[in-house]
């Protein structure tokens, strides 16, 4: 697994983030309400902002570090994203969408990796399909899908299952847990549902007006709960 | 250049967007005035061309440059209003799949740009056709060199017996028009479809 350290400030209008841990878990949940910070840390780690001051590392390769003057742009950073809002690209067909990251990345395809992400998420029999007439939960495998086979060395996932109704919601978590188990990308996930993070995090990180309140493995969300409680 | 005005920000950006604009505005004469002192053999870059050999003056390429010239805001208004409203979000996601900004340029931003991009193409090239005030006084009327379809058309009703010649022209102009009008159409509905991902 890959070590990832955050140490970060960022003024935003009035609002003011500092957020500062190291994990090496599978799955570094952020957990918190919204207006929190959550979001504005992974768009961070994704190079989509840039921090005021800190560092942004992953192992030893720093992507931001404001003293030594180091901010790697976005796409040089193998740093997947799963927005909220799925993000395909509209022009594309499902197919195209998902090898849009290997053929950015001048990768060699690799038939095996992809009928194992295919077969993973179960989207076998959307690949022809357009991208217009989808469901929110397919829209949403299909955004996975296309982060994973871009190889990223880490995977971003901005609620990807808040835009989803309960259903939806029950129908993608086993594709999130599958994935944990299965693949070897080590992820971080931010969501408000806690019963969510209990099934997907290892390592959480509570959030609190743009301050990291607690730090550690998924009990002390129990914690927080009976605090909010 | 129409990238250049939707998304970035500079230093003499509102001066490069009027001069951009401005044969827009500008009296069509006025413009091919201008064009003439400074493209014609005396001129300050004409002169300096045509130690390359390059000359604008009097030929069909200061034709093609005058066309060039009023046809360009045209051509590049709606396809900088395209690519305005080409959705950021998705310009985003192709960064993090690691396409470099040239690169979601070519594969997202000017697809999805498309309908624009021929709005802007259909409009200048129905600007050039017809360009008249710039040209004439640019690089005169010459038949076979700098003779634009209108200037042709306004030769020939000047000319007695004219009728007839100006009236061929005349209806070769519509059936140009109807084609680009068409084709343009087409092909902006079939840009369309693709974009709602249909």
């Amino acid at each position: 697994m890959i070590m990832l350290r955050i140490d970060i400030e960022k003024q935003l209008g009035g609002f003011a983030l500092r957020a500062a841990f190291e994990s090496d878990a599978r799955v570094i949940g952020l957990f918190g309400p919204s207006g929190s910070g959550k979001t504005t840390l992974i768009n961070m780690i994704a190079g989509l902002l840039n921090p005021d001051r800190g560092v942004i590392a992953i192992d030893d390769d720093r992507l931001d570090d404001t003293e030594a003057g180091i901010c790697v742009p976005t796409y040089l950073r193998r740093i997947g994203y799963v927005f909220q809002d799925a993000r395909l690209f509209p022009h594309l067909s499902v197919m195209q969408n998902l090898d849009y990251g290997r053929r950015m990345n001048r990768l060699a395809r690799d038939a095996a990796e992809e009928t194992r992400i295919v077969n993973l998420l179960d989207i076998g029999h959307l690949l022809a399909r357009r991208t217009g007439k989808l469901s929110g939960g397919e829209r949403q495998r299909i955004a996975l899908g296309r982060a994973l086979l871009s190889r990223p060395r880490l995977l971003l996932l901005d609620e990807p299952l808040g835009a989803l109704d309960e259903a939806r919601k029950a129908e993608i978590l086993p594709y999130l847990v599958r994935l944990r188990d299965e693949a070897e990308v080590p992820m971080v996930y931010v969501s408000h549902d806690d019963e969510e993070m209990r099934q997907v995090a290892t390592d959480v990180a509570l959030f609190a007006r743009g301050r990291i309140a607690a730090f550690g493995d998924a009990s002390i969300l129990s914690q927080a709960g009976a605090r909010q409680g | 250049m129409a990238w250049l005005l939707a998304r970035r920000d500079f230093w003499g950006k509102s001066v490069l967007d009027a001069v951009v604009h401005l044969p827009l505005v500008l009296p069509p004469v006025v413009t091919g005035y201008l064009l003439l002192l400074t493209f014609g053999r005396r001129g300050a870059v004409g002169q300096w061309l045509a130690e390359f050999g390059i000359v604008f003056a009097f030929r069909w390429t200061g034709a093609a440059l005058a066309c060039g010239v009023m046809a360009f805001p045209l051509l590049v208004r709606p396809i900088r209003l395209s690519i305005e409203a080409v959705d950021q979000r998705l310009e985003q996601a192709a960064a993090t799949l690691g396409a470099a900004p040239w690169r979601v340029f070519f594969s997202i931003t000017l697809p999805l740009a498309l309908p624009g991009v021929v709005a802007g193409m259909m409009l200048g090239f129905a600007k050039a056709i017809g360009e008249f005030g710039a040209t004439i006084t640019f690089v005169s009327n010459i038949p076979g060199e700098t003779q634009t379809i209108s200037a042709a058309i306004y030769t020939l009703t000047q000319t007695p017996d004219g009728d007839a010649g100006a009236m061929r022209l005349v209806i070769v102009s519509i059936i140009i028009s109807t084609v680009a009008l068409v084709a343009s159409e087409v092909l902006a509905r079939r840009a369309g479809r693709r974009l709602h991902g249909l």
